[in-house]
C-alpha cells in the first residue's frame, strides 16, 4: 500500500514540547515539509530565537544555531554572507522579533539580506507566562496590563509586514492566518516561496504566520482559532505586501 | 620581499587581519577606531572577503557570532562604549565555544567618554566582560608593528582554543604612524571545524547552542571552558621585561603606556635609581608567576595605567602582600607624562620631585 502521511524527513525523533494546540508544532512541520520537498535538509541552516521556539534546534534535522534574544536576522546575515550557496532561515516569536530584535529585523530587510524570516504573531510573550508584546491588541489581558492593553500607557500593537514594505529591500512579505485547512495550505505555500526565492537569489523574503497561545490565552485550541479571526485579522489583515 | 610603510596602529591591524586569513569582518563606526572598518572596507573585498557595516555594535557581534559557526574566521573592531554593547554577544560566543577576534581600541570613560586614549576597559577585557564565568585571551600591543603581527596570533590563539580573543589598545597605539615590516613570516594554521554549522551534507546535523537546562550539563560546559583557561595559563603567558635584572623597583604598564615608562626606566638609570619594565603582553592569562618570582627576589612595583587602578590589582595579586606595590594613574583621556611617573619613582626612593621649566611640579 502506498504511504501518503509520514513523519517529514526534515524533523528529528525528539518529540515536541509545545503545548497541545499550539501553531509552533504546525509551522514546525511545514518548514520540514518544505526541506524535503525542495531537498535542502543538507544545505540549510537555521536560527531559532529566545522562546517558546528556543528548543527548536532539538526537532530539526538540519544544522541549527540557537542565536541571543532578537538577534537571528543578524546571525543569519554572518552565516549566508560567508556561506552564500546556503539556504538560511530564521524562526521568531513577536517579542524576538517585533520587540528586542526590531533593529536587527528591520535592516536586515533593508539590506535584502537573501534569507527567510519566519514570524510567529501570538501577541504574548508565551515562555516567560504571558506578557504584553509588542503585537498585543488594545484591549487584550495579559499578565502585565491585566486591565487590557491601554494605548495611553503601553501605545500600539505593531505591524511588521506592513513597516516592512516600506522598504525597498524586501522582496516578499506575506502575512498568513492557518486557522482553516485554506488557511494551512497558503500558509504552506507561503513557506515554502520564501525558501524557494532565496534559492533563486530573490533577496529577503518574510512570512509572518497569525498564531494563537491556548495556554496563556487561556482558551481550548478551537476558542483560540476562532479568537484569532474574530480578532487578529481585524488588527493584522492577511495578504500579500510584496512580491517582486 | 618584505615592504616597510608607515601607516597607523588601527591600519596595521587590517593588514594583520588578510595576512591572518580572516574571511568576514564586521563593524560599526566609532571614534577612534574609524580607520579599521573604513580600511577593511576597502581590503576585504579587494581580498574575495567578506565586509559588512552592521547596523549596531550589537549587530556586529552577533554577524561574527553567525560567521564563526559557519566555520570562517570572522572579526570585529570597536572602542570602549561600544564593547560595552558587544559583551552580551561575547558571552554567548564563549559559551558556544566559537573563535572570533575582537580589536578593542580603549578611549576614555566612562559612559560616553571621550575619543582621548583610556586604558580602563582591563577589568572588562580581561575578567570576562558580559554574563556568566568566561574569559577573552586577551593580548595587548604596544607598537604599530606588532597591531600587525598580533592579528595572526590572535586568530590562531582563538581557533586552538575555540574562544574569542581580544586585542587590547588605546587611542595612542590606534592614532600612531610608525614604520611596519609587512613581512609575511606567518604559519597560519589550519584548524578542522567538525563542529561547524555550514550544513549536514553526509553527518547528522550540528547545533550551536548555549542553553543547557540541566545543571550537570551547565556545569560541565563550564568546566571544559575552565580547563581551556587553564591550559591558556600554562602556555599563553607573554611579556617583555626590560632592564629588570638589576632593578630595585620595577614599573608595569602595558600598550601606550608602557612605552613611556620604557622611557622613565632610562631617565631614572641616569639620575642612578636602578628601575626597569614589566610588559604584559598577555593581559589573560596574566604573567602571574612572573611578577611573583620578581617579588619574591625583593622587587617593588610602581604600576601604571590610564586609569583608576586596574590591572594594579591584578598585581597586587600576583604579589600577594609579599612586597610594595605603587599606582599611578590618569584617567579622562589624560596621558601620563614620563616627567610625572619619574616623580613617583622618585617618591619611592625619597626623593624630590623634578621641577618642570615652568617652575611648577610636574605630577
Amino acid at each position: 500500500m502506498e504511504k501518503v502521511f509520514g513523519r517529514p524527513k526534515g524533523l528529528t525523533n525528539v518529540e515536541f514540547a509545545y503545548c497541545a494546540g499550539c501553531h509552533h508544532s504546525i509551522v514546525h512541520r511545514i518548514i520540514a515539509e518544505t526541506m524535503d520537498e525542495l531537498d535542502i535538509i543538507h544545505n540549510t541552516i537555521g536560527i531559532c530565537p529566545v522562546g517558546c521556539a528556543v528548543f527548536m534546534y532539538e526537532y530539526m534535522s538540519c544544522d541549527m544555531i540557537e542565536a541571543a534574544h532578537g538577534r537571528a536576522p543578524a546571525v543569519a546575515t554572518g552565516v549566508k554572507r560567508v556561506l552564500p550557496d546556503r539556504v538560511v532561515f530564521t524562526y521568531q516569536g513577536d517579542g524576538d522579533l517585533a520587540s528586542i530584535g526590531t533593529a536587527e529585523i528591520i535592516h536586515a530587510a533593508a539590506r535584502g539580506e537573501n534569507i527567510s524570516v519566519i514570524f510567529i504573531n501570538n501577541t504574548t510573550y508565551g515562555m516567560t507566562g504571558g506578557q504584553m508584546a509588542p503585537t498585543t491588541l488594545v484591549g487584550q489581558k495579559t499578565t502585565t496590563c491585566p486591565a487590557g492593553r491601554d494605548p495611553k500607557v503601553a501605545g500600539y500593537p505593531i505591524r511588521v509586514c506592513e513597516m516592512l514594505a516600506t522598504l525597498d529591500g524586501p522582496s516578499y512579505i506575506e502575512r498568513v492566518c492557518p486557522t482553516s485547512p485554506a488557511g494551512l495550505a497558503k500558509t504552506k505555500k507561503a513557506i515554502r516561496k520564501s525558501f524557494e526565492n532565496q534559492i533563486e537569489g530573490k533577496g529577503f523574503s518574510l512570512v509572518e504566520v497569525l498564531s494563537n497561545c491556548p495556554t496563556q490565552w487561556k482558551m481550548n485550541p478551537i476558542e483560540s482559532f476562532r479568537w484569532i479571526d474574530e480578532n487578529m485579522t481585524k488588527w493584522f489583515p492577511p495578504g500579500v505586501f510584496v512580491d517582486r | 620581499m618584505a615592504t616597510k610603510k608607515l601607516i597607523k596602529g588601527n591600519v596595521a591591524i587590517c593588514h594583520g587581519a588578510i595576512a591572518a586569513r580572516c574571511d568576514a569582518f564586521f563593524g560599526y563606526p566609532i571614534t577612534p577606531q574609524n580607520e579599521i572598518p573604513e580600511k577593511m572596507s576597502e581590503l576585504m573585498p579587494a581580498h574575495g572577503r567578506e565586509f559588512l557595516q552592521a547596523e549596531s555594535e550589537v549587530a556586529a557581534i552577533n554577524m561574527v557570532y553567525g560567521a564563526a559557526c559557519a566555520g570562517k574566521r570572522a572579526m570585529t573592531s570597536s572602542s570602549s562604549p561600544g564593547i560595552s554593547l558587544k559583551t552580551e554577544g561575547l558571552s554567548y560566543i564563549a559559551a558556544c565555544e566559537l573563535p572570533c577576534v575582537i580589536v578593542n581600541v580603549q578611549r576614555g570613560g566612562p559612559g560616553l567618554g571621550n575619543t582621548l586614549p583610556g586604558q580602563a576597559d582591563y577589568f572588562q577585557a580581561v575578567k570576562g566582560g558580559g554574563h556568566g564565568d568566561y574569559r577573552l585571551i586577551t593580548i595587548a600591543p604596544w607598537s604599530v608593528q606588532e597591531c600587525y603581527e598580533f592579528m595572526p596570533l590572535a586568530f590562531d590563539l582563538a581557533d586552538r582554543y575555540r574562544n574569542p580573543v581580544m586585542v587590547l589598545m588605546d587611542a595612542i597605539v590606534g592614532q600612531m604612524l610608525e614604520p611596519v615590516d609587512l613581512h609575511e613570516n606567518f604559519e597560519i594554521h589550519e584548524y578542522p571545524k567538525p563542529w561547524a554549522t555550514n550544513g549536514a551534507r553526509g553527518r547528522a546535523h550540528n547545533i550551536i547552542n548555549s542553553l543547557w537546562i540541566k545543571t550537570e550539563v551547565m556545569e560541565g560546559l563550564n568546566n571544559r571552558i575552565q580547563a581551556k583557561y587553564a591550559a591558556a595559563r600554562r602556555h599563553e603567558v607573554r611579556y617583555q621585561e626590560y632592564r629588570t635584572d638589576d632593578a630595585d623597583l620595577v614599573l608595569v604598564a602595558y600598550g601606550s603606556t608602557a612605552r613611556i615608562c620604557r622611557s622613565v626606566v632610562d631617565m631614572a638609570r641616569d639620575e642612578g635609581i636602578a628601575v626597569g619594565l614589566f610588559r604584559p603582553i598577555s593581559l589573560y592569562p596574566f604573567p602571574e608567576q612572573q611578577i611573583a618570582d620578581l617579588a619574591a627576589s625583593g622587587r617593588r612595583f610602581l604600576v601604571a595605567e590610564m586609569s583608576a587602578g586596574q590591572m594594579v590589582e591584578d598585581v597586587r595579586l600576583a604579589v600577594n602582600g609579599s612586597t610594595d606595590v605603587y599606582f599611578h594613574g590618569r584617567t579622562g583621556g589624560a596621558v601620563p607624562t614620563p616627567t610625572e611617573i619619574l616623580n613617583k619613582v622618585r617618591a619611592v626612593f625619597g626623593k624630590p620631585p623634578v621641577v618642570s621649566h615652568y617652575g611648577r611640579t610636574e605630577g
